[in-house]
């Protein structure tokens, strides 16, 4: 058909305004920490920083600690729901949707009032924290399990294994996760990106986590938040690069959707 | 002697005939953490609004909802959610719309998918910090105007730290999710629907108002219905942004919280119990339309 | 001058010739067939008429009028796709009148119309029934009512039976050949199925890598076959090969056995040829002093209903047979020696290197 495509270019372009210029003038903001002349100054003190580094992997430990726990407890529900209670997908696809429902800054609020105080105090333990990243990655973990789950055709696999002689573990660890390789990945980078970045549920717990510390450096400093942002923005972009790397050709890759 | 139907009946895995209790019990572990940490905050913040500082039932939290300035920062979040759901949805098809059906390369697409995934989830503090570092007031476009062009952003009236500021914010994610959203459905729509309308005599604009946007009204109206959600539960942007200044629902929410100023959790119940039922809305209208939308599309 | 002329038309992708100098002449109310395999053109070639595609080079005419500039939604053409394409938000009566409402006319005359097309396919209860709602093949013949509500000069097809079970396409095709005989609107139609381009066209154009390999009636395409590939490709058919002994008498040699056609072999002698039969012309016992006789021994036999399909093995070759189906039909048992005969006329010789599918 002849199509010119000159509008599509037009908006494209608009759109590239103004997506690409924040990060523009974000990074030239960040090099301006030396007065008069460019400098990686603002950078330099970022990277020195002792709270950067430690706040930093703590966030990484919990992201970690996030992906197993929520894989341990979405990858055998889901399989559970494909093959032994298919009535009860319907409830688990609610269950698994309504951390849309309850936005992080109202869970936190929830979480606090019923664990506060005894019997169960769990406030100051960092079981509360992971629960609640759990709960936020629900959504985005559930919904790149299941559609992998769906695109390999699940019951004739195990079905097939299983009459080849296959006990369960050997199915489930030989045969249905290596399937799956591409949404589980995908769906513990997304988590990855999400909980990393996370402040909501940090600063109200109170968790040196590196959320509240960008915002703590955003009230203190000028020209260093600007460097946390590149930086923050780079590695968003890595883990998200690294799932279309690891998803290509393969069905079942989790659709990022952003949580604030 | 066994007939077919009695041999075939039955595959190994599912038994439909075993108890309820064995069918769901694998379930368990999902269930209880569900309940544990979704379903009974949930539920206590919801007790917690009907409830006073001694414990006792009341309706006052909610009575106090409709305080003066409660309303205008429901009117306001309602506001800042509404008009970046439209925006970022008008936008954000337009520009999924280019990079599918539009003429462009191939790589495009993928490029522009990629950013987008990034973009959506690049909210909260970072995104903050990248306008306060583009247009705050010693941001480099707002010094670049001055410098070159005169023109002074602040003295006109333009402030990073408003409404209309952070609705300019709350685009850089509401858009790209948009992008996200919608890109299923246009490639859902079969190019022979084009095809078959210009064959019997339509222009381009007729194929829009009568075949393309009323088959595609159904996700559009879902995927600005589920903007419209995000903007409402966003926090850590606004916060970031504004430092809890702006009189933002989920601000209020975090200001009870921590015990600012008038501090009355219970009022933060009742916001949070008037935020997850302007949420649970969204969700239906977003599901409703979803699956209309299926029917069309698969 | 032909309704639909198509001069030397030659389309290319980047390096690939989709379509190569395809010269065709269309009559007035004619329903023509593109067959062939996938890629060989066919639906390029109409996509090319419809205007969906522009040609690289080449001319086509529609009713005397040069089309190649024109756009798609000027050209008076009625198109039936594949996959139905019906509008999914709108209902049968609504997709139906669609083409009618563009064309602004009145809503009186549209209703009137469209309960004349739905006479036309006799689906008169579905007036207010959405896409979703109905089975594939009712929503082809809406496909079909719809291209033909805003009265078309010329009528494409894009294998628009493809989609569907093997009993609706047989009812279907027949259903659509009857309504354009009605109508006497030129047709092309676009099909991989010989057996159906053989039933319902007035001619058959056979297509292969973009090109035509034989234009003619269904009759001349499977009894006078041009080339190999249209031999094999319409109509089953067995080779067997053949030495000639003497090209001006028409004998050739099979498995030491000899057999003559009905007129001079061109090729010389002692070259190797290969020799094709229709299975219908060959029958067991055929006893004709005139005709060619064959020995050999009885391999399979295979009940396909209406037919009855045996194979016999002569050497070299295995040639199968049909025959119909009758119950008081006795064969020798299996493996036992047989003699199979054949008209000389039903020789078909498929030159040396030509390829069959």
């Amino acid at each position: 058909m002849r199509r010119r495509g000159t509008g599509s270019w037009i908006i494209l372009a608009l759109a590239s305004f103004y997506f690409l210029i924040p990060l523009l003038a974000t990074f030239l903001f960040s090099l301006r920490a030396r007065r008069g002349t460019l400098s990686f100054l603002a950078w330099a003190h970022v990277f020195k920083d002792p709270l950067f580094s430690r706040t930093f992997l703590f966030s990484v430990e919990m992201a970690l600690i996030t992906i197993v726990v929520g894989l341990a407890l979405l990858i055998p529900t889901a399989l559970w729901v494909h093959l032994r209670a298919p009535r009860a997908r319907a409830l688990i696809e609610v269950l698994a949707l309504l951390p849309f429902v309850i936005p992080p800054i109202v869970l936190v609020f929830g979480l606090i009032r019923t664990y506060s105080r005894p019997p169960i105090a769990l406030v100051s333990s960092p079981i509360l924290l992971i629960a609640g990243y759990v709960v936020i990655s629900f959504p985005y973990m559930y919904r790149a399990i299941d559609t992998g789950l769906r695109s390999i055709n699940l019951r004739s696999l195990t079905e097939a294994a299983q009459s080849l002689g296959a006990s369960w573990r050997v199915t489930l660890f030989r045969v249905i996760l290596p399937n799956i390789r591409a949404s589980l990945l995908s769906a513990a980078f997304l988590t990855f990106a999400i909980v990393v970045g996370e402040l909501t549920l940090a600063v109200m717990l109170a968790w040196p986590a590196f959320g509240p510390y960008m915002a703590q450096v955003g009230r203190d400093l000028a020209y260093e938040p600007a460097a946390l942002a590149i930086i923050s923005f780079l590695l968003t972009w890595g883990s998200l690069a690294l799932i279309q790397l690891l998803s290509r050709g393969m069905r079942g890759a989790a659709t990022p959707g952003g949580v604030h | 002697m066994s007939t077919v139907s009695e041999i075939t009946k039955g595959a190994p895995l599912a038994r439909p005939s075993a108890g309820v209790l064995r069918r769901w019990i694998g379930l368990a572990p999902f269930l209880l953490f569900a309940i544990l940490f979704m379903i009974l905050p949930a539920g206590s913040l919801f007790v917690g609004s009907f409830q006073d500082a001694s414990g006792g039932f009341t309706l006052m939290n909610v009575a106090h909802l409709f305080r003066p300035s409660i309303l205008r920062s429901y009117w306001l979040t309602i506001e800042v959610s509404l008009i970046t759901a439209v925006a970022g949805g008008i936008f954000g098809f337009l520009l999924a719309y280019a990079v599918t059906m539009g003429g462009l390369p191939r790589t495009v697409r993928s490029l522009v998918t990629t950013f987008s995934g990034v973009a959506s989830n690049f909210a909260g503090v970072p995104l903050a910090f990248a306008f306060i570092a583009t247009m705050g007031r010693v941001g480099l476009i707002t010094t670049l105007l001055k410098q070159f062009f005169g023109i002074s952003l602040y003295d006109a009236g333009f402030n990073l730290y408003s409404l209309w500021g952070l609705v300019l914010v709350y685009l850089y994610f509401q858009l790209p999710l948009m992008v996200l959203i919608i890109t299923p459905a246009l490639d859902g729509m079969r190019r022979e629907w084009r095809e078959a309308c210009e064959n019997l005599g339509a222009s381009r604009l007729q194929y829009w108002r009568h075949v393309a946007l009323p088959i595609l009204m159904p996700s559009l109206l879902s995927s600005v219905i589920l903007l419209f959600g995000n903007a409402f539960g966003a926090y850590a942007t606004a916060y970031a942004l504004t430092g809890g200044f702006l009189n933002l629902v989920p601000i209020q929410i975090g200001a009870q919280m921590r015990g600012d100023v008038l501090h009355d959790p219970n009022l933060g119940y009742a916001l949070a119990l008037g935020m997850v039922a302007i949420m649970t809305l969204c969700i239906l209208g977003y599901t409703a339309l979803q699956k209309r939308a299926s029917r069309w599309l698969s | 001058m032909g309704f639909v002329e198509l001069k030397n038309v030659v389309k290319t992708f980047g390096r690939h010739a989709a379509v190569s100098d395809f010269s065709l002449s269309v009559e007035e109310g004619e329903f023509v067939s593109f067959l062939g395999g996938s890629g060989c053109g066919k639906t390029t070639t109409l996509r090319m008429i419809a205007g969906f595609e522009t040609p690289t080079s080449g001319r086509i005419r529609i009713n005397g009028a040069d089309v190649v500039e024109m756009p798609p939604n000027r050209r008076g053409v009625g198109m039936v796709f594949q996959n139905y394409a019906l509008f999914p938000n709108m209902t049968v009566r609504q997709n139906i009148g669609f083409g009618l409402k563009v064309d602004k006319r009145h809503p009186d005359e549209i209703e009137r119309r469209v309960g004349e097309m739905l006479a036309l396919i006799h689906m008169e209860e579905f007036r207010n029934r959405y896409p979703h709602q109905m089975s594939g093949g009712q929503q082809q013949r809406v496909a079909l009512a719809r291209a033909l509500a805003v009265q078309p000069r010329l009528l494409l097809l894009d294998e628009p039976l493809s989609a569907l079970d093997a009993k609706i396409r047989v009812r279907l095709r027949a259903e659509i050949r009857a309504i354009q005989r009605k109508l006497g609107i030129t047709t092309i139609y676009v099909t991989h199925d010989q057996e159906e381009a053989l039933s319902i066209s007035d001619r058959i154009v056979v297509m292969r890598d973009g090109r035509i390999e034989q234009a003619g009636a269904p009759f001349e395409i499977y009894n006078k076959p041009a080339t190999a590939f249209v031999a094999s490709f319409v109509g089953s058919l067995n080779v067997m090969l053949a030495t000639v002994v003497d090209a001006a008498g028409g004998r050739l040699l099979v498995d030491g056995q000899e057999i003559r056609t009905a007129g001079p072999v061109p090729h010389g002698s002692g070259e190797a040829v290969r020799l094709s039969v229709r299975p219908e012309a060959i029958a067991l016992h055929n006893g004709l002093p005139a005709n060619n006789h064959l020995s050999g021994t009885l391999s399979n036999v295979m009940f396909l209903g209406a037919i009855v399909r045996l194979a016999v093995r002569t050497g070299d070759n295995e040639l199968l047979l049909d025959t119909f189906n009758n119950p008081h039909l006795t064969l020798p048992p299996l493996g036992s020696e047989v003699t199979v005969g054949f008209p000389r006329e039903a020789c078909i010789l498929l030159g040396q290197g030509e390829e069959t599918t």
